[in-house]
Order: structure tokens, then sequence, then C-alpha cells
């Protein structure tokens, strides 16, 4: 026994040795590298000026910002075009997964074309196809497709109006705040009683009347607040209006039609997971199916499909980092493409973009694994 | 006699081209308990299976409470809510506690209240004898535990008929009996029972009738103590030889 | 008494409507009201689809030209002469058109070994695997650079199109088996410290893009070796890309690592085996026969993730395509699209047939192993 631990922790030594040394060989060529190309170290640059412009800036943003806003910036486009990736992707996926196990066989077919189709071409190229081969062909914008005046959709992307919200704006945010707070409660109560009396109470007039009322107030305090800005050509493009630039397009596009097959795939086998018995079982009670589905079906489904969903969201989320393809100003691009071509730390740039994706992963992970110990079934259940 | 609560006249199913029931004629009055064996694929669980149309028949007629059961039904689950079932795999819903399965259904079909339906279902599983097991959940319970709350959770929608498919045969010896003895117990209320199993003394002692299947067709039924000591048909001789046996 | 002799009724044939096409279509495209209706819709979506998709491809296309006035029509279709024009780019890259046989040579030889590896029926599986990993890649290497027994050098820079992803693809896989196995094993190893390493190798390389890798790979690896030491930019991607794919190759092999039962081990231990002994003859067969079918899908992600490297410029098939878009003798409005539709057409027949060939595997050992028990 004694020797074998002695024998293990000799073993442990030697591989630790080896990584320590390897480490420190790494950094001595680093080291001597930068100094004969006389590139600086340090994560100085990052308050330095940046000195390029950024099409699409969630914040305000000037070439006269540092480095450090930069990151702020690419950060933020990177989470804005996975949060509604994710959600479209959801929504898509969804759909084609409830649609893959319909009754319809036509129905189930084409989900399942599409599902094929869209998860065995690379996405790289699926963003591509849509950016230079969809987007970027469109008529220029004294030609653009128009919605009714209003939306124009042209090579330089899309134009649509927007509400300029003035002063008074944020009590109308309020109000809104206090619909949904109103309707989450509202469901509550519902359920509540439901389960105390045994009557169900109504949901949907008294959200209403609280919708009107609430902004009706917000009305009386703040007037209308809003303008409405209303996009118009002048010269060689528009103005007015919200643009959505191609490569944001382009990007979520590709991002979302992809995933949702992936998506479709998961919650496919998530609903198939859930024993034929259960389903019988709730119908011998006389639950109606759309009951069934809500109560039995879909909680354990999606014990099954969350922990795989959390890691296709995650996906997306790195996925993104493709933008630097076309030239989205993610965090990749602005990162590892803009700022390193001018600043040349390669070391310090490819780490900090590296742990940023790290920490979104890690934190995810260990929200996934919080989750799954909570849901774990109590007792193996049959 | 009263009259019979569940009346199936010439009736045929096929599971595609595969004739399962042919031409089958039986009726069940209030109070009466049927036990139906036979041998495996004889179409005995897709018999029963047809009177809460969990499966269609497409031909003759199947009538419960004097509702006929065909695809213009309106009120399939009120229906459904008056026949009770238990399975052979118990199906209980794993993500509920025990006290959740059996509330369910009264509460989001009956509509009753939640303190309503919890008493009548702690009532229920005292009549099954775990009233100290409301609180786990099916996995952390045994075989035949769990059957008798598929039993507790069926009879919480008071049905007037309940329907058994082989309760029995997925669990080990030692725990036949305590589901038996609870099922022998719901047969002496007055339950109508139509229960498929092979256990031929609980056929012997609950039974009204004793109903023999194979091929899709009833062959031989009759009341039990001749259906055993003298069957009329080389058939179930057979069958009985070869159940008996062992 | 004589008990009545009994005889089954004949079976009789279902009612017409339940049976055949129309038992089928009742069921499954018109079972309800809603069901027609949705049935109507979707035969509307498809026939519209396959107009547009024929239209373009077939109907309007243009088939036949030497440069870009052959595919401007009034009405416009894909432009197939593009593709015709420059396949031997796609496939081969700047490859000089003197040297390709050689090429050629390595795809037949490695569909020569590969298709008897991949039928579960056929044997020498030892033979063929050892002839795939020992002699094949040494036969590709020298095939492919050139420069020994009389084959003029060729330089990776002009290699390009389908030979780049397959062999960014295939390298990848190749190189990421063995590291992966080791981070399998390393991380259920009951040594603390080899344990947290390969856990930090896994969970680092799985939680940053690719594209990060390359970039490292790219800009960065030059900068960790000593001066003077330098290696050809494919060859810093393959690096990239190998690292990348034994994070995930890892996880894959830890899945059939714990399927194997307990038994296994203390069988092994029984018999005297040690920790090596019992890995690599006892349990690594086991757990890698059943880990086919997630090897195959770490696979058919890899080769999808190949078009990465053209954003750290190398030419694969994708970049090939792109890069081809430039030339001005063939620029129309339908180029982008058809040479997109060209290169998704390749991946996604590769990517198709591996993800059928998964889930035939897949089936394949779960009858085997239904046969075992
Ligand atoms: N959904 C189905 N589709 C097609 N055939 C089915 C289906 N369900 C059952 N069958 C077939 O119908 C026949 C009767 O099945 P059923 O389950 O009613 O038999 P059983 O008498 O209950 O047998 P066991 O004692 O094995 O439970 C069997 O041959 C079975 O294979
Ligand atoms: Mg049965």
């Amino acid at each position: 026994m004694r020797s074998w631990l002695n024998r293990d922790a000799l073993l442990q030594a030697i591989v630790l040795l080896a990584v320590v040394a390897g480490m420190v060989w790494l950094v001595g060529n680093v080291q001597s590298n930068l100094e004969r190309q006389n590139i600086n170290s340090g994560f100085g640059f990052l308050s330095e000026r940046a000195g390029f412009g950024i099409n699409q800036t969630l914040i305000d943003y000037t070439e006269d910002d540092s480095f450090g806003r930069v990151v702020v910036v690419g950060l933020l486009n990177t989470l804005l075009v996975s949060v509604l990736g994710i959600f479209f992707a959801t929504l898509l996926g969804f759909s084609l997964g409830v649609a893959r196990l319909s009754r319809n066989w036509l129905i189930s077919k084409i989900a399942m074309v599409y599902i094929e189709i869209f998860r065995n071409v690379p996405l790289l190229l699926q963003i591509m196809f849509w950016y230079f081969g969809v987007l970027r062909n469109l008529p220029s914008p004294r030609q653009a497709l128009s919605i009714g005046e209003a939306m124009f959709v042209s090579n330089r992307g899309v134009v649509v109006p927007w509400l300029e919200a003035g002063a008074g704006a944020v009590w109308y945010g309020v109000a809104f705040a206090g619909v949904l707070a109103g309707g989450f409660w509202l469901r509550r109560r519902a359920l509540k009683m439901k389960l105390n009396t045994g009557q169900a109470s109504r949901v949907w007039r008294p959200l209403a009347l609280l919708t009107l009322a609430l902004f009706a107030v917000a009305a009386l305090l703040a007037g209308v607040p809003f303008t409405l800005d209303v996009p118009y050509l002048k010269g060689f493009n528009f103005r007015g209006g919200l643009t959505v630039i191609p490569e944001f397009v382009a990007l979520l596009l590709a991002l979302s039609l992809y995933t949702a097959a992936f998506i479709a795939e998961i919650v496919r086998a998530g609903i198939n997971a859930v024993d034929k018995g259960q389903r019988e079982a709730s119908a011998a009670l006389g639950l109606p199916e759309s009951l069934a589905l809500r109560l039995v079906v879909i909680p354990q489904a999606l014990r099954v499909i969350i922990p795989p969903l959390t890691s296709q969201y995650l996906n997306l989320t790195k996925n993104s980092s493709l933008a630097v393809a076309i030239a989205y100003p993610d965090i990749v691009s602005v990162l590892a493409g803009t700022t390193l071509s001018q600043v040349g730390q390669a070391v310090e740039i490819i780490f900090v973009t590296m742990m940023i994706y790290l920490s979104l992963s890690l934190l995810t992970s260990w929200a996934m694994n919080r989750y799954n110990q909570r849901m774990a079934l109590v007792g193996n259940a049959s | 006699m009263t009259d019979p609560v569940i009346r199936i006249s010439n009736m045929n199913k096929w599971f595609g081209t595969f004739h399962v029931l042919r031409d089958i004629n039986l009726q069940v009055a209030a109070g009466e308990k049927i036990v139906i064996c036979g041998p495996s694929g004889s179409g005995k669980s897709t018999l029963i299976r047809c009177l809460n149309r969990l499966e269609h028949h497409q031909e003759g007629h199947i009538e419960v409470e004097g509702v006929s059961l065909d695809g213009s039904m309106k009120n399939l689950e009120s229906i459904r809510s008056n026949v009770g079932m238990v399975f052979q795999q118990f199906n209980l819903f794993p993500h509920m506690s025990v006290l959740e399965n059996c509330t369910l259904a009264p509460i989001w079909v009956k509509q009753k209240t939640k303190q309503e339906a919890e008493a009548l279902a702690r009532q229920f599983l005292e009549r099954v004898r775990i009233p100290d097991q409301a609180d786990k959940y099916p996995g952390q319970l045994s075989g035949g535990q769990q059957q008798r709350v598929a039993i507790a959770r069926a009879l919480c929608m008071n049905p007037d008929i309940m329907l058994f498919d082989e309760p029995t045969s997925a669990l080990d010896p030692e725990m036949i009996k305590e589901v038996l003895d609870v099922m022998v117990e719901l047969a002496e209320d007055g339950m109508t029972m139509l229960c498929v199993t092979h256990e031929m003394g609980f056929a012997r002692q609950v039974a009204d009738r004793v109903i023999f299947m194979d091929e899709g067709e009833i062959v031989e039924e009759n009341e039990p103590e001749a259906f055993f000591s003298n069957p009329q048909n080389e058939r179930t001789k057979m069958f009985l030889s070869q159940v008996l046996s062992h | 008494m004589s008990a009545q002799t009994w005889s089954p009724k004949p079976a009789r044939p279902a009612p017409a409507n339940t049976v055949g096409f129309v038992g089928w279509a009742r069921e499954n495209l018109f079972a309800t009201k809603l069901d027609t209706a949705l049935t109507l819709l979707c035969v509307t979506l498809i026939v519209y689809t396959l107009e547009v998709v024929f239209g373009w491809a077939i109907i309007d296309a243009s088939f036949s030209g030497e440069d870009r006035k052959a595919c401007l029509k009034q009405v416009q279709g894909a432009c197939w002469p593009f593709i015709d024009a420059k396949l031997g780019q796609f496939i081969y890259g700047r490859y000089p058109e003197m040297e390709r046989w050689r090429v050629d040579w390595v795809f037949a030889i490695g569909a020569l070994g590969l298709v008897p590896l991949l039928m579960p029926k056929v044997g020498w599986k030892r033979a063929n695997v050892i002839f795939m990993l020992g002699f094949y890649p040494l036969f590709c290497f020298f095939m492919l650079t050139g420069g020994v027994f009389g084959l003029t050098p060729v330089d990776t820079t002009d290699w390009g199109g389908l030979l780049v992803t397959l062999v960014v693809a295939i390298t990848g896989i190749v190189g990421s088996l063995p590291l992966g196995i080791l981070l399998a094993l390393g991380r259920r190893s009951e040594l603390p410290i080899v344990r947290a390493l390969c856990v930090a190798f896994i969970e680092i390389f799985r939680g940053v893009p690719l594209i990060t890798v390359l970039f490292m790979a790219s800009v960065m690896l030059p900068l960790f070796l000593p001066d003077g030491v330098n290696f050809d930019k494919l060859v810093r991607c393959l690096i990239g890309v190998a690292l990348f794919s034994s994070a995930y190759m890892a996880e894959v092999v830890r899945g059939g690592l714990q399927a194997i039962p307990k038994g296994q081990y203390e069988a092994a231990a029984a018999l005297g085996l040690g920790y090596w002994k019992t890995t690599r003859l006892i349990i690594l067969p086991q757990a890698l026969k059943l880990v086919i079918p997630g090897i195959v899908n770490t696979f058919i992600g890899l080769f999808k993730d190949t078009t990465l490297v053209l954003i750290v410029g190398l030419f694969d098939l994708l970049g090939i395509v792109q890069l081809h878009f430039t030339d001005s003798s063939w620029a129309t409005p339908e180029t982008h699209i058809t040479g997109y539709a060209f290169a998704a057409f390749v991946f996604w027949v590769f990517c198709f047939a591996m993800s059928r060939y998964s889930i035939f595997m897949e089936n394949h050992l779960s009858t085997d192993r239904d046969k075992e028990s």
C-alpha cells in the first residue's frame, strides 16, 4: 500500500514538474520574442485611445474612447446577437421539434428536411451565404425594397421606424413593468384560487383592465413623450429610423436557423423520452390532452431537454464569434481583429478574449449543475 | 337484473391489417367482477383498453354507462374519469409526490379544492394501507407500494368501474399479495371490476364470471367454480392445465 | 362429458378505409379538419419551394459557357459554368496541375482503407487500423509535400479546396483521438494533480470558441517558440484544431469509460493486471467501441468547423470558393449564390452521410449488446 502511494506521488510530481517546466520555457520564449520584436506587454493598452470607429454600438462610443471601452462595446454586441439568437432559435427549435412529432406525416417530414439541411451545412457557410450572397446583393438604398414606405431593406441593412423616447418615457416603462408584474400575480392568484376553492378565476379580463389603467396613468403623468421617427431617403442613404446593419441581420439569421435545427432534435428526444404510459395514465384519469401535456409530459420532458439546451445556448454564444468573418463588431472581431492589428499584443488580447468566453461558459455550467441537482428525480423512478 | 353498465356488441378491432379482436360480445352489470385470462397476445389488454377508449375499435358498439364510444364523442373525459384504470407498469408520475399523484386529477378534472382533494387522497391511501408514504416520490417506493398508490390514484376519481391490466405481473412474488388484498377489499365493497390477471386464486375468490380469450375471441365464459372445475372447451382446458400446473 | 373443440375464427380483412394507402392517409394526413387544412398548407409550401429551387437550379440556370457572359440572362438562375470552370481549384486549390495525380492517389488510398474499416462485418480491423494510422499518414505526407523520391516539392501555401478541408479534418480527428483518450483517462485518474490538469485543459478548450484557438495558433504560437523555430501556417492550424477537438474527444471517451461496468475492472484486477494493462487490454477496446457514434458525431462537428481556417488565411473549400468570387471574369449577380450552393452541397453530402453512419453504428452496437446479454 505504502509503496503504491509513493509511486503515485512520484508520478504526480513528475507530471507537475514537466508542466511547470514547459510553462517556464514557453514564458521565457515569449519574453525574449517580445523583446526582440519590440512589442509592449501588459494591459496598459486598455486605457489608450482606440482611434477607430465601430458601426454598431449599444453604448456611446467614439474613436477617442479607449480600448477598454472597445472591449465593452464588443462584449455588448456579442451578448445582443447571442440573446436574440437564443430567443429566435428557441422559438423556431421548439416549433420544429413539436412539428417533428406531429401526427401529420407531411408536417413531420418537412421539419425533418429542415433539420437535416440546416445542421449539416457549416455555420460559417450559412453566415456568408446570408451576408455576401443575399444581403449584400440587395439593391442599393435608392432602389430599396420598401414595406409601406416606412421600412426599407437594402444592401445597407434594414431601416425601421423607431419610437424616439422623450423625458417622461420612463413612466411608460414603469407601467409596462406593472403590467408584467400584474400578469404574474393574477396567474398565481388564479392557481391559488383553483387550489383553494376549486374555481378558476379570471386572468385575462382583469389584466386588460390593469393594462389600460396603468397606461392611462402614465399618459396623465407624462403626456405622450414619444415621437415616431420614420426613415426616409436622403441622397444615397437613409436618414432617421433605426438602422439594423446587414452584418447583424446575417449573423442573427444564420445563428438562429442553424441552432434551431439542433434544438429541434433535443426537444424531440426530450418529449420522446417521456414514457408513453404517462400519457395513457393521464388520459385514463380523464385529463384532457392539453392538461396532460402541461402537467405531466412537459415537466418531465424539460428535465431531459434543459441540460443539452443550455449547451446549445452556449454553443450559439461561442459561434457568434464567427462574426469576424463578416466584420460584425463582436468581441472577437473588435479585439482579436481590429485591436490586435493596431496594438500587436497578441498574448494579452487573445488571453482577454478567451477569458471572457471562458467565464461565460463556467458561469453557465455552474448554473446548470445547480439546476440538475435541484431537478434530479427522487429515487430511481420506474 | 339491473341494466348493464358496459355493453359490447359485435365489436371488432384491427391493428392495421391485423385482426386483434373478433366479434366480441359482453355485458357487465353494475357491481359485477369479471376476470379475463388467456395466453399472451390474445387481445386481453386491447379489449379493456377499448373500454376507456385508449384504443379505438372499428366495428360494432361499445356502450359505457349508457354512452356509446365512437369517433363523434364530445365527453370522452367524463367517461374516462368514471372508469379507473390500473396498469401493469404502474405509470405513476415520477415528478410528483404520492399525494400529488393522487390529487392531480381531482383538482384539474373534478375541480375539487386542494384541501378536499388531499383529504380524499389520504383517505384512499389509508385504504390501500400506505397512509405514511404520502410525501414520498414514486421512485422511493417498492413495486407493491407503487401499484397500491396507482390504485388509490384511480379511486380518488370516485370511478364507477375499475379496469385492471395485469396489475401484479410486474411485481416480485412477495408483493403480489399486498396488492391482491387491496383488490379483494375493493371487490367486497361492491365495485364493478374488469381484471386481466392470471392469479387464479383471486379469480376463484372474487370473480362473478371468468372469461377466457384466445386469438382475439372470447372462447369461454363461466362462473369461476364451473370454469375451473369443468371447462367446456378443450382450448380452455389446455390453458388451465398450463397455468395451474406451476 | 366431452369438451367442445375450438378453432379460431378466421381473421377478416380490416375495413377498406382503415388500411392501405387510404387508411394511411386518413390517419396521417386527414385525421381531423385541422390536419386536413395543415396538409393542404404544407402541400402548397412544398410545391412553391420546389418551384423556386428547381426554377433556379435547372430551368433558369445556365449550364455551359466560358465566362460570365454565359450567365447574364434575362431570367436569372444558377451559374453552373462558374463551378465547372473552377472545379479543379475547388478540389486542389493552387496545387500544380501536373502534380494533382498525387492528391488523387492520396484520396483513393484513403477511401480504399476507410471503407472496409467502417463496415463492421469486414475483418482485418487491427491490420487496417495500423495501416491507416501508421502507413497512410506517412504516405500522405510524402505524396503531398514531395521533395523525396523525385517528387517535386509543393508548398502548403499552394494547397487548397477540398484537399485542405480533408487534411485539416482528418488530421484533427486522428490527432485528437490519442490525446483525447489520455485526457479522458487522466480525468478519471485517482491522482489529484493529473486529474486537475486534465480537467483544466478540457474545460478551457471546451469553454472558448474554436476561432480564438485558431487565432492563438496563428498569431500566438510563433511567440511561444524559440527564435528561429517556426512552423508552417497549416501545421499551426492543425495543432490548434487537434488540441481543440481533443477536449471534445476526451468527453466522448469519458462517456464510454463510464459505461464500462465496475465488474470489468475488478475481474482484471483479479487476474493481476496492472493499471496500464487493464486499460489497454480490457477497458479501452470496449469503451472505444461503445463511443464510435460519439466519435463520428465529433468528426461531423470538426468537419464543419474546418471552414473556420479561412478566417486565419488558409483556403479550405469554402475559402477557395469565396476567393474565386473576386474573379472579375465570372462576376455575375448569381455567382455568389451558385458558389455557396455548391459548397453547401459538398459539405452536406459528407456530413449527412456521416450522421447516417453514426445512427447505423448506434443501432448495430445496440443489437450487438442485445445478442450478448
Ligand atoms: N399498438 C399496437 N399496434 C399493433 N399491434 C399491437 C398493438 N398493441 C398490441 N398489438 C398486438 O395485438 C395483439 C394483442 O395484444 P394485447 O396486448 O392485447 O395482448 P394481451 O392479451 O394483453 O397479451 P399479454 O398477456 O402479453 O399482455 C398482440 O399480438 C400484439 O402484438
Ligand atoms: Mg397485456
